[in-house]
């Protein structure tokens, strides 16, 4: 390949949104509902039904405005899409092409090389999501259900601004950050709450004209993002390169097989005939609405590192960790409000929960515990009430099902054992019956002693002092 | 005098008076039904059994002093575009033959309320896409004044049902003169609302920036009093508007001393019909006596209404029926390969010529690269008609005209040419454009003997100037019925 | 007759509202079409280019729900009007290949 090309990238980025109600009317959006249980005559397109606009749904998009510095729209409407499909109720849904919510922000992404780069957000608007279509094998049948038509989305539109599947990756990082800080969402792609279309093509590099861009879908992690765009750019620069055209058009990903395929049909016209819905009235937004909203925005991770480490004092790396999820910074300034160890608590997410959080395959937003049991174990451990092994265990119960260590310690008798009577005896007789380790230590082992360690360890069923044994044993073999 | 002359509102205070009942007047209307209907076809549906039971069911609370408002007990009908729980509403289209709602639409439930017994759903133009009431799927209605000819529509079994003394009055829909068209060729009283004034849920919508639920009844006093009863603030319906005054019936006051008519030259010329001309003067003439003051005025305009009209509810009804699907209720073809031939099968069978007329037109003028050339310009010449109406009410309290420029024509003679049949549109659709409240009285009749219309236009919010005027009106002729003669 | 309707516009359109005409239907609708568009073009003769599009008449805006769940399950009555269930869904034909 003689010529060098540059990838051209941009994204539409779907969220849900987390509100109690769907954009629409007064179903609940929870999920996992069995089919069509969580429907009205609104979200299934009964005839004579109409929508009534869910103010939450208007806030959060104009937080996520703000928080991606985009202008807001003071004077905005919703539009009709008009398709056929049946996950469509009403065969239109209702979103914002002429006048979306918000328009031309930016965010900021870090380079690989460690710079800044500014992501331009086209804009932002407020849609309705489709229903589900599951499909029987046996019947040869499509079945719908509506559980999830209606449920509150906003799409954000970047400009094609990004030139690499890991700005990529950045820029999405960036994004469901500052959602799930703002609560917003919850933006988990594996269960689609958020969910990404890259637009992509391919130019010779210094060329100001950009290629013809085709739009990918059905993309449900970041490695399938990744592996996708790759996949794109080679397909892309193998038809430039063989003398052949890019055709725009939609392409679905299939990360199984690696590979994308052509959305064509002849149905499918993407004549969309948007009209201004006449069902639904303007939005107007004041700006006391804007100010009361920007009010309330949280303190967004940028600002929260920069705290951290003036406040806390725990190293940078723990912060990056600890920050990277709202749930989890949460969690330690909680427990840290409790306990006053900002370094025990960081340890312990930085090393036992992020090693568990991996073991169950769960994401940091996943984290069940209480800051009140987590503090809780931090002063059993300071108070060498248990000694590290056991705390490890009763953390492991923490973890799992948020137990109070202080009960779980009782119960469980797990106390470290201080009686140093009662310690010395046991190892009085495992001195005794153990001459083989004695006679080495005293030949200069030194290392032997770790046996009786272990021994005197496995005796008292792990709740000894592991240093009371070896100040004891010590004595005990030196004497 | 025979029950089934009696207004609404008189059947009304018979019933509180306890001289006769709900049941009675139920029975009496179903019989009228039996007697008649065989011509004039005013139903798609009757409930027979329903309405006595309901009709039992009220006569129990009227005596019971829990039902006492004006409406208690008095049957009525329902254009069978407004969803009724547990009752099939059609639209009068095969594709919703076997739909019956699960919720009833809020101006009827408002009805329900105030003790209504509904008959049942009256025949109207396929989706409310007509002006004769024979693009029904389920047959045509005829002019209970003669039956050869149309009873209008799309509201024509709403008008008939009334004119016909099937029922007591009736709610129709007007997107484009539904209900005074109708009216004015039945010889009836009806009356289109204020744009947001009746909630539009539950009605199943054809161009949803223009319809309106209203009143059709055998006065001014009867349409002054359901209004009463069907108009509310609605958070159902987002284009509801709330009202500072639900109060209609105040207007019935017989006084027009000093109001000020306008009279737009433009509506009396070239296409209009020389006796309904004669009548609508005549009935000018009527209110001059009673001290209103007319005068003549251009209003500017009024041929570019009808075009802007098509472009708009067209490009709404194509979306708004896409629902149509056979998917989720209503009719679904057999024998189809794949989904996208399922609708167009249960598409092309299911609606009628009119209606797929007005979906292909409506999906061209939103198609890409159509779209700033007709729908903005409709919605552009829509604002430009709202400041030729802003100015005229700056001058007058109300406008007054024909309803129609025509008596009913006969039947067969209007759907072969859809645009001849369009301007006789002309005196309505520019009021629902604009929102305004229009009214449609019945002024005289033609030398057939059918019935003529005159039409009170009002300003937004209005309603009760053209009330009082028309109430002031009715007061100088007696009601008539077709079986007067 | 100004505007002349095509059969691929009459085909599209028909792609777009998913209607399915005769031959005869088609031929009725160009014409149809057509001279509802000669009869629509009499807008051109008003300069609206300083008006802007009206969509609501009213000034009515901002009418919104807050968001609190008010609708319980309601499968039952959802599916009655069904021309096809199975398992509490809908069913259509299906829609991928």
């Amino acid at each position: 390949m003689s010529k060098q090309y540059e990838t051209v990238i941009g994204l539409e980025v779907h969220v849900e949104l987390a509100t109690k109600t769907k954009i629409f009317c007064g179903c609940s959006t929870e999920f996992g509902g069995a089919p069509n249980t969580h429907t009205c005559p609104v979200c299934t397109g009964m005839p004579g039904s109409l929508p009534v606009l869910n103010k939450q749904v208007v806030e959060y998009a104009i937080a996520v405005g703000l928080a991606t510095n985009c202008k807001i729209t003071q004077n905005g409407k919703f539009d009709r899409k008009n398709y056929f499909y049946p996950d469509n109720p009403q065969n239109y849904q209702i979103s914002q092409l002429y006048l979306p919510i918000c328009r031309d922000g930016h965010v900021d992404i870090e380079t690989e090389e460690g710079g800044k780069k500014a992501i331009g957000i086209h804009e932002i608007h407020m849609e309705e999501d489709a229903g589900k279509l599951v499909h029987d094998e046996w019947s040869g049948c499509s079945l719908v259900d509506f559980n999830r038509s209606g449920v509150p989305l906003i799409e954000i539109v970047s400009e094609p601004d990004m030139r690499s599947a890991e700005e990529v990756i950045a820029y999405l990082e960036k994004l469901r950050l500052l959602i799930q800080y703002l609560g917003a969402s919850d933006c988990k792609l594996n269960e689609g709450s958020m969910r990404a279309d890259v637009n992509l093509s391919v130019r010779e590099v210094g060329a100001k004209k950009f290629g013809t861009r085709t739009e990918m879908k059905n993309l449900n992690s970041f490695k399938a993002i990744a592996r996708a765009i790759e996949s794109e750019k080679e397909r892309q620069i193998d038809l430039l390169e063989s003398g052949e055209e890019v055709i725009q058009e939609t392409r679905r990903w299939d990360d199984v097989k690696e590979y994308s395929y052509a959305m064509r049909s002849k149905e499918d016209a993407q004549d969309y005939r948007y009209f201004p819905d006449p069902d639904l009235v303007p939005i107007i937004i004041s700006d006391e609405m804007i100010a009361e909203i920007k009010a309330k925005q949280p303190e967004f991770r940028d600002e929260k590192m920069e705290r951290y480490e003036k406040e806390y004092g725990i190293p940078a790396y723990d912060i990056s960790v600890i920050t990277s999820s709202k749930h989890m910074a949460d969690l330690f300034e909680q427990t840290v409000a409790i306990c006053n160890s900002p370094k025990k608590v960081s340890n312990w997410l930085m090393v036992e929960t992020m090693r568990l959080l991996k073991e169950h395959d769960m994401e940091p937003e996943q984290i069940n515990f209480s800051p009140e049991n987590l503090a809780k174990l931090i002063s059993l451990t300071e108070a060498n009430t248990i000694n590290s092994t056991v705390a490890k265990e009763v953390f492991e119960q923490v973890f799992a099902h948020d137990i109070d260590p202080e009960k779980y310690v009782e119960e469980h008798g797990l106390k470290t054992v201080n009686d140093e009577g009662a310690l010395r005896s046991t190892i009085e007789a495992i001195v005794a019956a153990n001459p083989k380790s004695v006679e080495d230590y005293k030949a200069g082992k030194k290392k032997a002693i770790g046996f009786l360690v272990g021994q005197t360890m496995k005796e008292m069923k792990g709740k000894a002092d592991p240093a009371m044994v070896n100040k004891i044993l010590i004595e005990l073999l030196e004497a | 005098m025979d029950l089934l002359e009696l207004t609404a509102v008189a059947l009304g205070q018979k019933i509180q008076k306890k001289e006769t009942s709900a049941v009675e007047a139920t029975q009496a209307v179903l019989n009228q039904i039996d007697k008649v209907e065989g011509t004039v076809h005013s139903y798609v549906t009757v409930d027979q059994e329903g309405a006595i039971k309901k009709a039992k069911q009220v006569q129990e609370k009227i005596e019971a002093g829990q039902l006492t408002g004006p409406l208690a007990g008095v049957p009525v009908a329902i254009k069978d575009n407004m969803c009724t729980e547990g009752m099939r509403t059609t639209c009068s289209s095969k594709i919703l033959e076997n739909f019956v709602p699960t919720y009833t639409a809020e101006a009827v439930l408002n009805l329900e309320k105030a003790g209504a017994v509904i008959i049942g759903k009256t025949n109207m133009d396929e989706f409310a896409m007509g002006s004769t009431t024979e693009t029904s799927a389920y047959g045509i209605t005829t002019n209970p004044w003669n039956k050869e000819h149309v009873p209008g529509g799309s509201s024509g079994g709403s008008c008939a049902a009334v004119a016909a003394n099937e029922c007591f009055y009736a709610l129709g829909s007007d997107t484009g003169g539904s209900i005074r068209q109708p009216s004015s060729f039945c010889g009836v009283t009806g009356i289109k609302p204020t744009y947001g004034t009746v909630s539009r849920y539950g009605l199943i919508a054809y161009g949803s920036s223009l319809d309106q639920i209203g009143p059709v009844a055998k006065d001014v006093t009867d349409c002054a009093t359901i209004l009463n009863t069907i108009a509310s603030y609605d958070k159902k319906d987002s284009t509801s508007y709330q009202r500072e005054s639900y109060d209609f019936t105040k207007a019935l006051v017989d006084d027009v001393k000093g109001m000020k008519i306008g009279i737009p030259k433009g509506y009396f010329g070239e296409g209009l019909d020389s006796e309904v001309s004669n009548a609508v003067m005549a009935a000018a003439k009527e209110l001059e006596k009673k001290g209103a003051i007319l005068e003549e005025f251009d209003l500017g305009l009024v041929e570019y209404a009808i075009p802007a009209y098509y472009v708009i509810a067209d490009a709404e009804a194509s979306s708004n029926l896409s629902r149509f699907d056979g998917v989720k209720y209503g009719y679904r073809a057999e024998d189809y390969k794949g989904l996208h031939h399922m609708y167009k099968k249960t598409r092309s069978e299911g609606f009628g010529p009119e209606v797929k007329r007005r979906i292909m037109l409506g999906s061209f003028v939103l198609s890409s690269g159509y779209y700033d050339a007709y729908y903005l310009k409709a919605l552009r010449t829509k604002a430009l008609i709202k400041q030729e109406f802003d100015k005229a009410f700056a001058k007058y309290d109300m406008i007054l005209g024909p309803a129609a420029p025509t008596t009913a024509p006969k039947v067969g003679a209007s759907l072969a040419d859809p645009i001849k049949m369009y301007l006789g549109d002309i005196y309505t659709i520019s009021v629902n454009l604009a929102g305004l409240p229009g009214i449609s009285v019945p002024c005289g009749m033609d030398s057939k003997g059918l019935p003529i219309g005159l039409q009170l236009i009002g300003d937004c919010f209005q309603e009760n100037k053209i009330l009082q005027a028309a109430y002031a009106f009715e007061q100088t002729r007696a009601y008539k019925s077709p079986f007067d003669k | 007759m100004a505007n002349i309707i095509s059969d691929e516009t009459i085909e599209y359109v028909g792609i777009l509202a998913k209607l399915e005409l005769s031959e005869e239907e088609k031929e009725q609708a160009k014409k149809d079409m057509g001279e509802m568009l000669d009869y629509i073009d009499q807008l051109n003769a008003l300069d609206t280019s300083s008006v802007e599009p009206m969509s609501h008449v009213f000034s009515v805006h901002n009418v919104f729900r807050e968001d609190v769940v008010t609708n319980e399950d309601d499968r039952e009555n959802i599916l009655k009007n069904a021309p096809e269930e199975q398992e509490g869904s809908f069913v259509v034909p299906k829609t991928v290949e």
